[in-house]
């Protein structure tokens, strides 16, 4: 299988204007007879939604929450990047550009990233028309802030609350489609499997999960906008239910999975409690604009903060980095706060956590300032944890947070398997081996609200579509397979639940192929997964019935699923011999410590294909080429 | 030392929407206090499960308080008994050992239950689908920077934007009455210029729809801002009021 990235020809910063052109057009009377089957309603799903309805395409959108408006996109903080240069301070769509494709440690399309520097200006205006409170200046002009590894102010923001209300504007977007009657809404369903007929992605069938009744929809084409991977680890900063199910079931049809190693590690989350804990908080990175971040420089100092004078302090990442400081890329400040804490320096009562301090910033810009900026977040923290952040100084450790990793997409973003599209977090396009913050929001709504509606129209007018209906056997069989699948998980009746599975599986991937991974621990997680797995098929209890609301079953389904991921995820962290971004291999890093590349073997997107169960996927490679941005050892020295 | 606590839970179980239900009452043993609240609840229902009966069934998503997922009543107070807080974002800590908590589902007729504590608050979204967004096409946005908005107004739009639709106004409300929401979401948009061009439409078919869902009137006894996790003020049903009373006389 040779991989076409369809990536056009010119100059990268005309290839998408030219792009648009050169696609075909569906007649806008023709639009109607489309219909377009949407899974996942965050931000590239919703806006994929209604921009599509509003073209005049049939859309059928699904989501397993209550209501559209709850998708995870709504927990996102700090922000949405566009190269609008507000602040003349040097930004441009190629700063931006150049930043996400270093950002990213040189493990992206530059294409795609380019169009998505481009298409960042439009969103915000996008948002804004639709009633989007961003913060504003006196002057009533939109407020910027330099956000995580940038060193212009090019990130928009609503307080920290960024996310959710992007999220608003786009279910708000939703829900004027579905009053307009383009978008049919599907919530409370669960995609269980994509139905492929004649070599297309034709439709889908779901779990309604307040009746327990199998549904099939057929359109003509199937859009996922369904998130990341990253509860494969158990604890993340993930929603509860986010999981691999619908991208995972589709890479068993045929779908490449790419580069599944390309994990995040955020650096400022509230640090791990106990063993009953459901999921980690982040904490938004807009805080390392103000606060800093240290530990004691003796290990094993038990003292209170206030009591360590300024000399025993070790503002780690301003001494190592002392152009970018705390701001360094996210990658590069998780693996420091490993660092510090592996050599016993970490602090609060597990030493698995650093300080991030605002006591200087409160001097210098008092406290209503401060509170200004972070006051949820402060509020948030205390919540949590029984601290005020405005006395003592907060404690965070890095936790998995998000996936570059995703299903292979070529530049109109359909994957292999025709018909199949692939938006927001779960593609693997633009970041590479790192997201840099405030990319996400980007992302997502560029994928759905700019680029969606013009590729899809090229997949529609370029190919003869035959009617397919939901009574066809491709649909029976998947519905079949669904069915038994689930019939299985009740009839086991063993001795542990879901949740334990998961957490297992949780902490071997943490402990094995997390911040930092090696060739022998890989090796023994993939060693182990089978054994979980093996363990779940005979000892997992789910009790109830199909036939009802069933939050077990619902968990079981992801979490086999997850068993069967995490060796891929293993497996692709193991040939990577290199480190790049949030992949760090131990084998492979610089005298100093950091991540080394390894451009000549590496410096390619690896896509695996489902082999079938028990054999080893097999791996394809797309090579990346940098005609723009020349290919660096990454310093923010 | 993490600290543990005992409680004993009465928790409304009800199979599906058209079953009868009843209480239950479970002990939650040594409960370590840094847990949420429904961190206690994960490990009630893990001891459930292997005795082989059926978890505990409930809302939850992001676990940050920001997605408007859960919500349940606890000994009658919506979301608990902190103030401005979720209920993922309570914590066992404001418990004492030996606690009783009696724990509900929203009760309202708009929101019927669906299983335990789980309940339908589609008729939220069928009122911001009768005219809570502003009709903008994706492509025909102007400059962002085409239009100045004054800060003060930007912040206060953005203090009723911040609404996260749990319902626990409705919940804590005697009446049922869903104007909290309603007004949240008018004043968000009536206060910035780009919602302003549609706003007496926008008040007339979001109370219409809200009306029809079955939700009550509001008697001015302010527990939806009490119950609010996000500190929603009342000050959005005066203005609720004012729009609704504006399109009236603009006809």
């Amino acid at each position: 299988m040779t991989l076409d990235s369809k990536v056009p020809g010119g100059p990268v910063s005309e290839k998408w204007t030219r792009h648009k052109f050169d696609m075909k057009l569906v007649n806008p009377a023709n639009k109607r007879k489309f219909t377009v089957i949407v899974v996942g309603t965050g931000l590239a799903g919703a806006s994929a939604a209604a921009s599509l309805s509003e073209l005049g395409y049939q859309v059928k959108a699904f989501c397993l929450q209550d209501s559209p408006r709850r998708a995870h996109s709504i927990a996102a903080q700090g922000g949405i990047n566009a190269a609008k240069n507000y602040q003349n301070d040097g930004d441009s769509v190629y700063r931006l550009f150049y930043d996400t494709v270093k950002g990213g440690d040189y493990r992206s399309r530059e294409a795609n990233v380019y169009r998505l520097a481009e298409l960042s200006v439009n969103i915000i205006d996008q948002c804004v028309a639709q009633g989007v409170p961003f913060a504003r200046e006196y002057g009533g002009m939109l407020d910027n802030r330099s956000f995580g590894g940038a060193q212009v102010s090019r990130t928009f923001y609503a307080r920290g609350q960024t996310g959710q209300q992007l999220l608003l504007g786009a279910y708000s977007a939703l829900c004027k489609e579905i009053a307009a009657g383009g978008v049919k809404m599907f919530p409370r369903r669960e995609m269980l499997d994509l139905v492929v007929v004649g070599g297309r992605a034709r439709g889908i069938v779901v779990r309604n999960m307040v009746d327990g009744s199998i549904e099939s929809h057929a359109g003509d084409a199937v859009i996922l906008a369904t998130g990341g991977y990253g509860n494969v680890f158990y604890l993340s900063t993930n929603a509860k239910p986010c999981n691999v199910t619908a991208t995972w079931r589709a890479a068993r049809k045929g779908a490449l999975f790419a580069n599944p190693c390309f994990t995040q590690i955020h650096p400022t989350c509230i640090p791990v409690h106990g063993d009953c804990q459901s999921k980690l908080t982040l904490m938004s990175e807009s805080l390392r604009n103000d606060g800093r971040i240290w530990v004691p420089n003796k290990s094993g100092d038990k003292r209170p903060p206030g009591q360590i004078p300024e000399q025993e302090r070790d503002y780690y990442l301003e001494r190592k980095y002392p152009s970018f400081g705390n701001l360094v890329p996210r990658d590069v400040a998780s693996r420091n706060a490993k660092e510090v804490c592996d050599k016993g320096r970490g602090v609060g009562s597990t030493g698995m956590a650093v300080y991030l301090d605002f006591r200087d910033s409160i001097q210098r810009l008092g406290r209503s300032t401060i509170e200004a900026r972070y006051g949820n977040l402060f509020q948030m923290y205390e919540k949590i944890v029984d601290d005020d952040p405005y006395q003592v100084p907060m404690m965070i450790y890095p936790a998995i947070h998000y996936t570059m990793g995703g299903l292979w997409v070529d530049y109109n973003l359909m994957s292999n398997l025709p018909g199949l599209h692939v938006l927001g977090e779960a593609n693997f396009s633009d970041h590479g081996a790192n997201r840099l913050g405030a990319s996400a929001l980007m992302q997502g709504l560029a994928d759905g609200y700019f680029v969606i509606p013009y590729t899809l129209g090229h997949y529609f007018a370029s190919n003869r579509l035959d009617p397919v209906k939901a009574e066809a056997p491709e649909f029976k069989e998947a519905e079949q397979s669904a069915r038994q699948r689930i019939q299985k998980f009740l009839s086991l009746k063993g001795k542990k639940t879901v949740d334990e599975f998961h957490r297992d599986l949780g902490l071997l991937l943490w402990d094995k192929c997390g911040m930092s991974r090696n060739q022998a621990g890989l090796e023994e997680a993939l060693r182990k997964i089978p054994e979980i797995r093996e363990e779940f098929s005979k000892n997992l209890v789910v009790n109830g019935s199909a036939d009802s609301l069933n939050q077990s079953l619902e968990k079981a389904g992801r979490v086999a699923d997850f068993l069967e991921f995490a060796e891929l995820l293993v497996l692709d962290a193991l040939e990577r011999k290199e480190s790049c971004g949030g992949h760090f291999r131990e084998e492979s890093q610089t005298e100093e410590g950091e991540a080394l590349r390894d451009d000549v073997n590496f410096c390619h997107v690896s896509a695996w294909e489902w082999a079938g169960e028990g054999k080893k996927p097999i791996l394809h490679k797309e090579p990346l080429v940098f005609d723009e941005v020349h290919l660096a050892q990454r310093s923010y020295k | 030392m993490a600290n543990t606590i005992n409680l004993t839970l009465k928790v409304w179980r009800q199979k599906s929407s058209d079953s009868p239900g009843a209480f239950e009452i479970y002990q939650a043993h040594d409960i370590d206090t840094d847990l949420s609240f429904l961190e206690m609840l994960d490990v009630v229902n893990i001891n459930l499960e292997k005795n082989g009966k059926e978890p505990i069934a409930f809302d939850h998503d992001c676990r940050e308080g920001i997605c408007g997922c859960c919500g349940a009543m606890i000994n009658g107070q919506a979301h608990g008994p902190e103030h401005g807080t979720t209920l993922c974002q309570l914590h066992v800590r404001k418990f004492r050992d030996g606690d009783t908590l009696v724990i509900e589902p929203w009760r309202s007729r708009a929101f019927p239950v669906v299983r335990d504590l789980i309940v339908d608050r589609s008729a939220f979204d069928r009122i911001i689908q009768a005219g809570g967004y502003v009709t903008v096409r994706t492509g025909s946005a102007p400059e962002a920077h085409s239009l100045p908005v004054p800060k003060i107004d930007a912040d206060e739009a953005f203090d009723s934007a911040a609404c996260i639709g749990c319902g626990a106004c409705v919940a804590a409300c005697p009446n049922a009455s869903a104007v909290l929401f309603v007004g949240a979401k008018i004043s968000h948009l009536a206060l910035l210029p780009q919602g302003r061009v549609e706003r007496e439409r926008r008040a007339r078919a979001m109370v219409e729809r809200m009306d029809l869902e079955g939700f009550g009137n509001c008697s001015n006894h302010y527990e939806c801002e009490a119950a609010c996790p996000k500190e929603i003020s009342v000050r959005n049903i005066a203005r609720l009021n004012r729009e609704f009373f504006r399109a009236f006389v603009k006809g």
